[in-house]
């Protein structure tokens, strides 16, 4: 171990790992929503499919949110990271390129996220469209809005309103899945802790680091979930 | 699609499920005894055992497991007086450490899913048992516990096929269960998505038949739910 403090590895100064931890924070940020926000137009899809869909479209979307819940997500993110270069090598060589193609870690991981989040993001979706009274509807039909103006104005509102507690546990679920892209080596808050702890051989104070923000991020946007839920809920009579 | 090839990575595979099963069985176990604990704590009016308790469950839900596991297994190797501890022995070996991090895990949701069973009990059901004269320990085994119990399964349930699928990251610390023998042949035949096939083929069968010893017990637990064989039985629900 090294003669100086336990925290002082952290410092901003020449040696410090605070940049570098800093870096790594906003990387698991932009993987997070990024995974957050696809898996939120796959909800869309997927719920709008379980809602008004055909039968071969229902079918499609139950056999996916099973599928999906029922696997573990690193399998999900070992798929998209290998299994990507199955796909790409073979357009790669028919465009007349050499080698070995696969997404990048960055890309691999949001889109695996996205594919897991879009199940649980379906899963909110189509109960909270169910949570809508239907009277609101029948109300702005017989005012006369045309099915867009009262999906926009009336649906798509109402929805969020009933989504948003799900969409919160599903941001706190995604941030935390998140660290499993480190195993494709993406630096973000978990490998970035694992660089630092191999390097300094205090992998205790580098992994205690890493919780402490995962914790730090996860309170701050739970409390910023919260303050937007009782915004969109004002409406509301609260017992 | 190459069945030869699928049929092979499945006898690759399926030495891989009993250490899945083994890992999320003793983890579920040791996490529920916990959980209770951290339950009871949670719903005690002792105000240390009530903090104690819900910063436990605080710190264990947001952060996530693959970090707790690298703190149990790399993290504690920083002190020198753990590594030559006579708890060392056990704290080296990644199985145990696996079985510690998903049990501390599993405990603090599962705490949560307890507690939630328990004040779901109506209060009417606790005041008509004290109305007979019970109170205590024996109110608190035949009348709290079973209701909490059937009310808290289906959240249990779905917390158990969550640890199925957090066994998977026992993989990172070289544990060669399911997850980690499909890393492997990934990365020994370059066929991600044939081994996926594979593997999420025995992991949705796993889930699927723990899933439905759920829906059995849920069953068996609820007659009073059921449509009743007599008019009688059908008038003990929930009171207003």
């Amino acid at each position: 171990m090294s003669d100086f403090g336990l925290w002082d590895v952290f410092s901003f100064g020449p040696g410090g790992w605070g940049p570098a931890m800093a870096r790594a924070t906003l990387m698991t940020l932009a993987v997070a929503l990024t995974g957050f926000f696809v898996g939120a137009v796959i909800g869309a899809l997927g719920a709008w499919a379980k809602i008004s869909g055909g039968r071969p479209l229902r079918v499609l979307a139950d056999g996916y949110t099973t599928v999906l819940r029922g696997i573990p997500d690193l399998l999900v993110i070992y798929l998209f990271y290998f299994g990507s270069s199955a796909v790409l090598t073979p357009i790669g060589r028919f465009f007349g390129a050499s080698g070995f193609f696969s997404l990048p870690a960055f890309l691999a991981g949001a889109l695996a996220i996205g594919i897991v989040s879009g199940a649980y993001h379906t899963e909110v979706l189509r109960s909270a469209y169910w949570s809508v009274a239907r009277g609101e509807i029948e109300a702005a039909i017989a005012v006369g809005m045309p099915r867009s103006l009262a999906f926009r104005r009336i649906i798509v509102p109402l929805t969020l309103r009933y989504a948003l507690p799900g969409l919160g546990n599903i941001w706190q679920l995604v941030l935390k899945e998140s660290s499993l892209i480190s195993v494709t080596g993406l630096v973000e808050i978990l490998r970035q802790a694992q660089v630092g702890a191999g390097s300094t051989r205090q992998p205790f104070t580098f992994f205690v680091a890493a919780a402490i923000l995962y914790l730090a991020i996860s309170s701050v946007t739970g409390w910023t979930m919260q303050r937007a839920e009782n915004r969109f809920t004002r409406g509301l009579r609260r017992e | 699609m190459d069945f030869a090839f699928l049929l092979e990575t499945f006898v690759r595979l399926a030495p891989g499920v009993p250490l899945t099963l083994r890992l999320a069985l003793t983890s579920v176990v040791f996490g529920m005894v916990l959980a209770l604990l951290f339950a009871v704590m949670r719903l005690s009016r002792v105000w240390p055992l009530v903090l104690m308790a819900r910063a436990y469950v605080f710190i264990f839900r947001s952060t996530p497991l693959l970090v707790q596991i690298f703190l149990i297994y790399y993290g504690l190797s920083q002190f020198p007086e753990l590594r030559y501890s006579a708890l060392w022995p056990i704290l080296r070996e990644p199985y145990w450490c696996a079985i510690l991090a998903l049990t501390l895990n599993t405990a603090a949701y599962g705490s949560e899913i307890i507690r939630g069973g328990v004040q779901s009990v109506p209060h009417g059901q606790i005041e008509a048992a004290r109305a007979c004269g019970m109170g205590g320990l024996l109110l608190f085994r035949r009348i709290v516990l079973p209701l909490a119990v059937r009310q808290a399964l289906p959240g249990y349930g779905n917390e158990i096929i969550l640890m199925v699928k957090a066994t998977a990251l026992a993989s990172v610390i070289t544990l060669m269960e399911i997850t980690g023998l499909a890393a492997k042949l990934i990365s020994e035949t370059y066929r991600a998505i044939e081994v996926f096939i594979v593997a999420g083929a025995i992991y949705l069968a796993i889930n699927y038949v723990i899933t439905r010893i759920i829906q059995m017990l849920e069953y068996r637990l609820t007659p009073y739910l059921r449509p009743a064989a007599t008019p009688t039985a059908a008038r003990t629900g929930e009171p207003t």
